[in-house]
């Protein structure tokens, strides 16, 4: 399958199935845009080109597809997928609480739809226990402490870490600590535990104040903007070269999330991404089909801004932007997808077990608890065979190798079944991916 | 090459034979949470 486009001013082609990517001059790109939609190039480009130069194209295209670059179809459907039971990767409920009041929490303001709680540290320890338990012969392990808001039970997660690195000698197993925080309950104390242990930090902020504070009031209604902007800001001065996120959340009340990006990159944060939220359609913050022409449009007009600020300073990198083409997953990850309820999954402050953070409290998606050791590998076994390859909606995309089928959380959320993805989520995923490419193109272009 | 730059050669077919150790980041750990992005991780072993 081929895939051309056209995105910020480059043409390319992206060959599906050998992950190929061409940057093409127009009359290649016509050429190609032919013969993706199963017409003749030579026809295509006949009168309108000297004969000499479509042979000498044509000559180009035929030594690619000779060289499995181009027009190549290779059969992923034999592709040995393990299916081990193996868990790498764990979303730790640290707290089912919330200081602040979020208006498009899909959490329910931080309490799961069930009762505001913080993980007892036993329960947690055990936590740790099940995934050792369950993670085979996997090296590095990942937690992430989540809410609600993870440091409303900062000294369950300090002494977490203690158990974990026990547990590390213990086993021979590394961790990989992140924790996803609104920053206000940072201090300086906090600061450096945090720079200290977690291998990445996700701090969440939506961007212009007005946008955060009306969309993040505090349990009062007063605006938190103030309350996280400087202690962010002190985690990430003084977190030298370690992994941190800046991460909001655009609405249907920002559609101009681009400038969001670019108050948070304004205020000297380089690590940033902008989601856009997960809301169902009776929510008047819900992104709907309706509002696509001008998201679209927004990532366009964003991505020239980001290339411009790239070039010229200071640097800055959005998350949707980034694909990594040359150092980036295997086939085989890219066939797994995201891992949710295989590889990954989500444990509340009860000990219950679910598929992700996302697929907490949703009715027929417990999985277990860590509290008693069952564990539904059944369910398991389900989202292990949910791959990219199961999914028809998937097969004619070109872009199922970068995104791994999709969201399950979403799919199951708007669709109600876990193998078919949520339209909107597709659409917007392949178009950053288009202009995630073409930033590879100019920026590589600009190096040699 | 006159009217074609390749950008990134072939990886994929060739990914199945090295790749799968299973190291990587699963990609709701690292800043998405609410959407999948998985082919922006870095492989482990590169």
């Amino acid at each position: 399958m081929l895939h051309c486009f056209r995105a910020l001013g480059v043409n390319m082609a992206l060959d599906v199935s050998s992950g190929a990517v061409h940057v093409l001059d127009d009359m290649a790109f016509e050429a190609l845009f032919a013969i993706e939609r199963g017409g003749d190039p030579r026809a295509a480009l006949s009168g309108r080109y000297p004969d000499g130069e479509i042979d000498a194209l044509l000559g180009e295209i035929a030594a690619l597809c000779e060289e499995g670059a181009l027009l190549t179809e290779h059969d992923y459907s034999r592709l040995p997928i393990e299916k081990s039971g193996i868990v790498k990767a764990m979303c730790l409920h640290a707290a089912h609480d919330c200081n602040l009041r979020c208006k498009y929490c899909f959490a329910s303001t931080g309490d799961f739809r069930g009762d505001r709680a913080l993980l007892p540290l036993e329960t947690g320890k055990r936590a740790l226990d099940w995934l050792v338990a369950h993670s085979g012969n996997r090296h590095q392990l990942e937690v992430d402490f989540f809410g609600g808001e993870p440091l409303m039970n900062f000294e369950v997660v300090r002494e977490l870490v203690d158990y974990g690195r026990e547990l590390e000698k213990a086993h021979g197993k590394h961790f990989l600590f992140t924790i996803t925080t609104n920053a206000i309950g940072l201090t300086d104390e906090r600061i450096e535990f945090l720079n200290r242990e977690m291998h990445n930090v996700v701090l969440s902020l939506d961007g212009r104040r007005e946008v955060h504070d009306f969309m993040r009031p505090t349990a009062s209604g007063k605006g938190s903007f103030d309350l996280a902007l400087e202690k962010a800001k002190k985690l990430v001065n003084l977190r030298g070269d370690g992994q941190y996120y800046v991460r909001g959340t655009y609405t249907a009340r920002n559609l101009d999330f681009g400038n969001d990006v670019l108050a948070l990159a304004d205020e000297g944060f380089e690590q940033l991404s902008i989601e856009p939220v997960v809301l169902s359609k009776d929510s008047p913050f819900a992104l709907t089909e309706a509002m696509l022409p001008e998201i679209l449009a927004e990532y366009d007009r964003f991505a020239k801004l980001y290339l411009e600020r790239r070039r010229s300073g200071p640097w800055m990198n959005f998350f949707h932007f980034m694909v990594d083409l040359d150092g980036g997953p295997c086939v085989k990850k890219r066939v797994k997808g995201c891992g949710a309820g295989n590889e990954y999954v989500a444990v509340t402050p009860e000990g219950d077990i679910y598929p992700c953070h996302q697929f907490v409290g949703r009715p027929g998606y417990r999985m277990g608890s860590v509290l008693t050791g069952e564990f539904d590998a059944e369910m398991q076994m389900r989202f292990a065979e949910n791959n990219l390859l199961a999914k028809e909606k998937c097969s004619p995309c070109w872009a199922r190798f970068f995104c791994g089928g999709g969201c399950a959380a979403n799919a199951e959320a708007f669709n109600g079944d876990i193998s078919k993805p949520y339209d909107m989520e597709c659409a917007l995923e392949r178009k950053r991916l288009e202009i995630a490419m073409a930033i590879c193109a100019i920026e590589h272009s600009v190096q040699q | 090459m006159k009217h074609i730059q390749t950008l990134q050669k072939p990886c994929l077919m060739q990914s199945a034979k090295t790749g799968g150790c299973g190291e990587c980041q699963a990609s709701c750990q690292s800043a998405c949470k609410t959407s999948c992005t998985v082919a922006n991780q870095s492989c482990q072993k590169k």
